[in-house]
């Protein structure tokens, strides 16, 4: 069966951060608290965001989801812990671009991120990826208004 | 079991998805168009295309016959007594605001009670939601029983002197459950109440008789049944339809227009304001006739044993639930499920790239969700299409993906 398909979406380190998910929980100490959900298949994410100074000083995230959502939110808030809210909103956009099958800026670091590249080959799953960010992109300008 | 042969007049199914034969198990969502429904549309649009009910040339005739004969196929279809009683619109979704809307903000006060259950269709919650809210209605839930069923007494127990609406599924698109809707029609016209009845995932499958099951209106959409999108009907009983305003205005629905009041063309077409959908009703009035040549009860029966059939070789997989009644006897096509460790998504996209199409997220039943306490489940839904083959290779895919996601 079509598991060289497969593999292309669910590359390894996307398990990894589905089945041991960083950052998981809620921030005692947010200032910063976003729900957000994708009305077309019911996947939730509760993320709980502490900005200091215009610094994301911790991040974490709750939520019920598929594996591509939920790894996505696991490297969404390893990357911005310790960036500033420009570079995160930057990194979010970068995001956008790379699930739709663009190039990206060289100088972005997106480390285990990449990994998500192969979403783009599944239109019906870039929902799923983008969510994560999408919350983070809506907290950080709900902060700074 | 019906005969493989029917494959043969759906044109789609003879196809690869991602290298595999395509196999589709989303037929609630919406069904397949067999050759003859493809063709009467096709024919319409190649010989006879013209506007209806205004010309007088002999292309504007046939198009009103092929329209108007599909209101009479319609009828017949549902058994109803006059064709004034048959709409024809867009789908189930606009026949259940027309009656909120119409009938709705006509009869409804503040106070009355509209009755509804946990396992409808967002388009048999909203409706009833925003009429509420416009006229200081309530909107109250029937309780499911632990499989998904719904209970006489707990009907009866809920009706009270208030209760003005009761609107219900006929068959549940996620737990496949048949509503006793004969049985609670009857409830809802002691307490003086009228029944409305969601039919979109029963018309496939079940022979209906809306006079047998005296239910005041029913909506149906042709899509599901082997017919084009874009396309449904609503019966209302003609005494109630008679009564009730249009919602929507302009040419064809009117008598007479003056400068300052206009009046309304009688049943149905007051219902059917600007250019009717009349490719649309020619091929669900096709779809009709090739169900009806088919059987509903051959197809209710091959659905039934597709599905008890489903429902043994699912329980082998390890860690499927599967919801809604454990009898199989109890359930129209539809098989609702999850696999442990494996979200619904990811389950959809294991079995679409071994070219098994089945639905994964909420089935437009958010309320139904948090009833059974789930975010999403993977739905499989068979029709006169499908065969035991299908089935194994739905199973085979859960293997799978078990395996994969192990």
């Amino acid at each position: 069966m079509g598991n060289e398909k497969l593999d292309q979406l669910y590359r390894s380190v996307i398990m990894d951060h589905y089945k041991t998910p960083r950052n998981k929980g809620v921030l005692e100490s947010s200032n910063v608290t976003i729900d957000m959900n994708n009305p077309t298949c019911g996947d939730v994410i509760h993320l709980t965001l502490q900005v200091e100074d215009d610094i994301v000083k911790d991040a974490k995230f709750e939520g019920e989801g598929c594996s591509i959502s939920m790894a996505s939110a696991s490297m969404m808030t390893q990357l911005i812990k310790g960036k500033n809210t420009e570079d995160a909103v930057t990194a979010a956009h970068a995001f956008s671009d790379m699930m739709l099958g663009k190039d990206i800026d060289d100088s972005m670091d997106f480390g285990d991120i990449e990994a998500l590249t192969g979403v783009a080959k599944f239109p019906a799953r870039i929902k799923c990826a983008t969510l994560p960010w999408k919350a983070m992109e809506k907290g950080i300008a709900s902060d700074s208004e | 079991m019906l005969n493989n042969d029917i494959r043969k007049d759906f044109p789609i199914l003879d196809q690869e998805v991602n290298g595999y034969p395509l196999v589709y198990l989303d037929s609630a969502a919406t069904s397949q168009k067999p050759r003859q429904v493809i063709e009467a549309v096709a024919n319409y649009y190649q010989n006879d295309n013209a506007n209806v009910h205004r010309g007088v040339h002999t292309l504007g005739n046939r198009a009103t016959e092929g329209y108007e004969g599909a209101r009479e196929t319609v009828r017949k279809f549902l058994n109803a007594s006059s064709t004034e009683e048959i709409i024809f619109t867009r789908g189930t979704t606009t026949a259940l605001n027309l009656i909120a809307q119409s009938y709705g903000r006509a009869n409804i006060s503040e106070g009355d009670e509209i009755l509804i259950t946990y396992m409808e269709h967002h388009s048999n919650i909203i409706p009833w939601q925003q009429l509420a809210k416009a006229t200081g209605a309530v909107l109250k839930y029937i309780d499911l029983e632990e499989d998904g069923t719904i209970a006489l007494e707990k009907v009866s127990d809920a009706m009270t002197d208030r209760t003005k609406i009761v609107s219900m599924m006929y068959v549940s698109n996620v737990l496949g459950t048949m509503n006793p809707i004969k049985e609670i029609t009857e409830i809802a016209h002691v307490h003086n109440a009228i029944m409305v009845v969601d039919a979109a995932q029963a018309a496939p499958h079940l022979k209906l008789d809306v006079q047998d099951l005296d239910c005041d209106f029913l909506a149906f959409s042709g899509h599901k049944l082997c017919g084009p999108t874009g396309i449904g009907a609503l019966y209302g009983k003609k005494a109630l339809l008679n009564e009730m305003e249009p919602i929507e205005f302009g040419g064809e629905m009117i008598d007479f227009v003056g400068l300052y009041d206009s009046s309304w063309k009688e049943l149905p077409w007051k219902f059917e304001g600007g250019t009717p959908i009349i490719a649309g009703a020619i091929g669900m009035a096709a779809a009709i006739d090739y169900i009806e040549s088919i059987g509903l009860d051959n197809i209710e029966k091959h659905e039934h044993e597709l599905v008890a059939y489903a429902m043994e070789q699912m329980k082998t997989v390890e860690g499927l639930e599967i919801y809604g009644p454990r009898d199989s006897s109890k359930r129209a096509g539809i098989v609702t499920f999850n696999l442990d460790g494996v979200h619904p998504h990811d389950l959809a996209t294991v079995l679409d790239m071994n070219g098994v199409a089945v639905r994964a997220g909420h089935h437009c039943c958010q309320p139904l969700m948090k009833w059974l306490d789930v975010s999403a489940t993977a739905r499989a839904s068979f029709y006169l299409y499908n065969t035991k083959e299908d089935v194994d290779r739905l199973v085979e895919g859960l293997r799978m993906a078990k395996e994969y996601f192990q």
